[in-house]
């Protein structure tokens, strides 16, 4: 009995060592996430003041409008939902190892069919269906837009990194030639689209301004992450992403199941432009294009590809976009900036990497 | 074809390079264990052994890309480390890799002048003064201002020996220099390397071709399995005839020796007259590739409870055979017969579930995900099956204990059941993929080197299985380059030599003489 006793002691023994370190393990990552982001805001914070702006007043001033102010956090939460949906498509891409970039063409894509679609639908179904149906033709209409590379990838073993690349710079002019001679609202002088009236608009949530598209767009993100971590066909993306030749040796149809991963992963982008359209902007004007991917990568890479901690480095994001246009306005800091921003923390991020990298292998050696 | 001219053997000529007990691993490979080596002035050293025998990974830590995990390298007798390449050029060590390693767009002179301090000029005309001394001596010209691309093969080596020789090397290390020569460029680099002993140069010759290690050595080191199991020394070498160098050699490379793990004989098996046929491959046909010699009219069959096995040096189409039957590679031709039923037409995962299991030999390159758990490697093959999963979500906890059993069955050692496989052993890399192919239902499965790389307890432990896979009735194919192992394990060896199965010997007296000579193409 005492025996056994001991048996099961040195067992919570091990397991409690097992939890200190997966503890450490935990803590050494917050370390590695926060502490570059907080020299980077250093870093930045001295470029401000070579351009005689006072650091302090200017990051205040970005959380104060972009966090605390009842109208900017509700900006703030609004301008999540899309971005929320490309963090969602490019977390099932980079799991599976596909690098997917060109998310910025899926999403003008998706934002013009919506945006086309939802005005003319409403013109003879309930607006409730036009709504529902312009946003599945704008995801698949993304979807389409994905197959060139997607094909090229899976069939021709052509880099994904260039062609989407390409394929986004095709998607936006060719966004854009659309909504300039085919969906141009014939009523206005400016070239856009017609515009969704905006009680036909997703409804808002309770008596704020934000948009409910913030509620599916936190639901994509969320099934997402379960799909990627918990269901079969996710545990097989990542299969193919972290070995694609054990892929192969498994016996998993690697050529269709990298189309699929394109397919949902320009998919829930093109869902963030339609979101974007049926929910706040409700027209698209001609060379509109926020270029939000380009801005989630990075985050998506910060979270290390986690669901969860996407939705906080996009919250962090997001705050920094609308306190930083409210900032540019009032400080003169350009809006420009935040990019800036997001840029060093990156680099200084890879530095750690590299270090933390360096620390590693001569620790082991 | 063997250069016989006056040998200048000093005894007294100290050492360049001594290696003693050098030992260097890998995760879960022992690429070099305690390798003593001396390379001496005026000698070509030939380093002989097939593929995987450790030769890259020595030549890696004499040119000063890896550095020994044991053991000590001697530089004139002082205990130094190379620490770099530009460490290595600088103690006079020389390397020409397999693939030319010029600047394909810039001229040779320009080529020969890469890697000078940043800061000074081109030194461009003291280089052809050199050049044209050099080239005189050694007997070979070359074009100063031809680009690096417009050169033969063999004249791009030579290029390469040249910039050696300029920055003054007093030891040359050659690369498998001969595997992309054609016949009269190889006679001219054996001519060459002559000429460069002569000058009181050291050359380390690297080859897996026995002929020109004869033809053209001094001295020959021959290297199996990470191991140093020979050397024939310059007198030795010059008292035995060609042919007889030659048996010498292959002893060495396939004889048995001492210090060979041993492994329990099969029991006194024989397979019944009657067993029933498990496999049945019938005219196997695959392309070449630049890579592989493909396969050509491959035949044989494996009955109920027959361990056969597959011998030959490495290359020479196993690895091709193995994945046609398993079904990786598309493209191939004729028929394979699994216990009666056509396989060739079904997936990787049809074939698996026939009962067909490979295990392959690139344990972590193919065989496992390295940073996935091993509960997850376990199951790699059959993701999304119930009962662990359960309408395509896993069942977390089923799938851990599923591991917890197997880690027992198998005695892999690990933590724990979600430590990334990368981090094991290689040994145990290869019970949690044995243990994966070996699941419900296997009826024969094909194991490719299965024991390279581990050490002895494993070796011994997965040759065990082998031979308990083969008393359980199932049907298994086993190639290996070891032909011990053959030897200890299998009722027949089949030999394939350039994509042909030149020979099937049953295992007996005389079955490792047979083999060893088959395998090198010594009858036909």
């Amino acid at each position: 009995m005492s025996a056994h006793t001991a048996t099961t002691n040195a067992a919570t023994d091990i397991d409690a060592s097992h939890a200190k370190q997966a503890r450490k393990a935990f803590l050494k990552r917050i370390a590695m996430t926060l502490g570059p982001i907080l020299i980077a805001l250093v870093i930045a914070g001295l470029l401000l003041l070579a351009f005689g702006i006072n650091p302090l007043t200017y990051y205040s001033y970005v959380i104060d409008r972009g966090l605390f102010s009842p109208s900017g956090v509700q900006q703030t939460l609004t301008r999540m939902a899309p971005l929320l949906f490309i963090a969602a498509g490019l977390i099932v891409a980079f799991r599976a190892g596909i690098w997917n970039l060109g998310a910025d063409g899926q999403f003008l894509l998706g934002a013009v069919t919506a945006a086309a679609a939802a005005p003319y639908l409403a013109d003879f179904l309930p607006v409730w269906l036009a709504v529902v149906l312009a946003f599945l033709l704008a995801t698949l209409i993304a979807v389409a837009w994905s197959l060139v590379p997607a094909l090229l990838r899976a069939y021709q073993g052509i880099n994904e990194i260039i062609t989407t690349l390409m394929m986004t710079f095709l998607g936006t002019s060719f966004a854009n030639v659309m909504v300039k001679l085919v969906f141009l609202d014939p009523s206005t002088t400016v070239p856009q689209t017609r515009t969704l009236p905006v009680t036909d608009r997703l409804p808002r949530l309770f008596d704020t301004t934000i948009t409910s598209g913030l509620v599916f767009a936190l639901v994509a993100i969320i099934a997402v992450h379960l799909m990627m971590t918990r269901t079969a066909f996710g545990l097989k993306l990542r299969i193919v992403g972290a070995n694609p030749r054990a892929a192969v040796h498994s016996g998993l149809g690697v050529p269709l199941l990298t189309v699929a991963v394109f397919a949902i992963s320009a998919g829930l982008c093109g869902m963030g432009g339609a979101i974007d359209i049926l929910g706040v902007q409700g027209n698209v004007r001609a060379n509109w294009n926020p270029a939000y991917a380009l801005m989630v990568v990075p985050m998506v890479f910060l979270a290390r590809f986690n669901g969860f901690a996407s939705i906080a480095f996009v919250l962090l994001l997001s705050v920094m976009q609308i306190g930083g246009e409210s900032a540019a306005r009032r400080l003169g800091v350009p809006n420009v900036f935040t990019l800036l921003l997001v840029s060093i923390v990156l680099i200084v991020l890879a530095i750690a990497e590299y270090i933390d990298h360096r620390h590693n292998n001569s620790v082991k050696a | 074809m063997r250069v016989l001219s006056e040998r200048s053997v000093s005894p007294g000529d100290k050492p360049i390079i001594t290696l003693e007990g050098v030992t260097k691993r890998f995760p879960g490979v022992v690429a070099n264990d305690a390798v003593n080596l001396e390379i001496r002035p005026s000698e070509v050293h030939v380093l002989l052994g097939e593929n995987g025998a450790g030769k890259s990974t020595l030549i890696g830590m004499l040119s000063g890309l890896q550095q020994p995990d044991e053991g000590r390298i001697l530089i004139d007798g002082e205990v130094r480390a190379i620490t770099s390449p530009r460490n290595a050029l600088a103690l006079g060590i020389g390397t020409v890799f397999q693939h030319t390693m010029l600047v394909p767009t810039l001229t040779v002179a320009e080529n020969l002048l890469l890697g000078a301090p940043w800061w000074q000029r081109p030194r461009k005309e003291s280089l052809r003064t050199e050049v044209e001394a050099l080239s005189k001596s050694l007997g070979m010209q070359v074009d100063l201002d031809a680009v690096a691309s417009d050169l033969s093969l063999g004249e791009q080596q030579f290029v390469e020996i040249m910039r050696a020789l300029l920055r003054n090397s007093r030891m040359v290390i050659l690369d498998e220099s001969t595997s992309m020569l054609t016949p009269s460029g190889i006679e001219e680099l054996g001519a060459l390397m002559r000429r460069l002993v002569e000058r009181g140069l050291a050359i380390v010759f690297i080859t897996h071709k026995l002929r020109e290690a004869a033809a053209f050595g001094d001295r020959i080191s021959v290297l199996k399995l990470g191991r140093k199991v020979g050397e024939i020394t310059p007198e030795r070498f010059q008292a035995l005839h060609e042919d007889d160098l030659v048996t010498e050699i292959v002893d060495m490379m396939f004889g048995k020796r001492s210090d060979d793990p041993e492994n329990g004989k099969r029991a006194g098996t024989t397979i019944a007259e009657d067993a029933k046929t498990v496999l049945a491959v019938d005219g196997v046909n695959l392309p070449a590739t630049q890579t592989s010699p493909g396969l050509h009219n491959i035949s044989f069959d494996v009955r109920e409870g027959e361990l056969l096995g597959i011998a030959g040096i490495d290359g020479n189409g196993q690895k091709q055979l193995a994945e046609v039957l398993a079904g990786q590679i598309s493209g191939a031709s004729g028929k394979i017969v699994l216990d009666g039923r056509n396989v060739e037409s079904l997936s990787v995962g049809g074939r698996r579930d026939a009962g067909l299991r490979y295990l392959t030999d690139d344990r972590l390159g193919e065989g496992t995900v390295g940073t996935f758990p091993v509960s997850m490697n376990f199951l790699l093959k059959e993701v999304g099956k119930p009962p662990l999963w359960n309408k395509g979500f896993e069942k977390t906890s089923d799938i851990e204990k599923h591991a917890e059993r197997l880690i027992a069955e198998y005695d892999v050692r690990t933590p724990r059941g979600h430590t990334p496989v990368g981090r094991l052993s290689g040994g145990n890399i290869q019970k949690v993929v044995l243990a994966r192919e070996l699941a419900e239902g296997a009826r024969l499965v094909i194991f490719n080197k299965p024991t390279y790389g581990l050490d002895l307890a494993n070796t011994l432990a997965i040759r065990q299985r082998i031979l308990d896979i083969a008393a359980e009735g199932k049907g298994v194919l086993l190639i290996s380059t070891d032909l011990e192992e053959l030897l200890g394990l299998c009722d027949r060896i089949a030999v394939m030599a350039e994509g042909k199965l030149v020979g099937m010997v049953n295992n007996g007296e005389n079955a490792r003489t047979e083999i060893g000579r088959l395998m090198i193409g010594l009858e036909e």
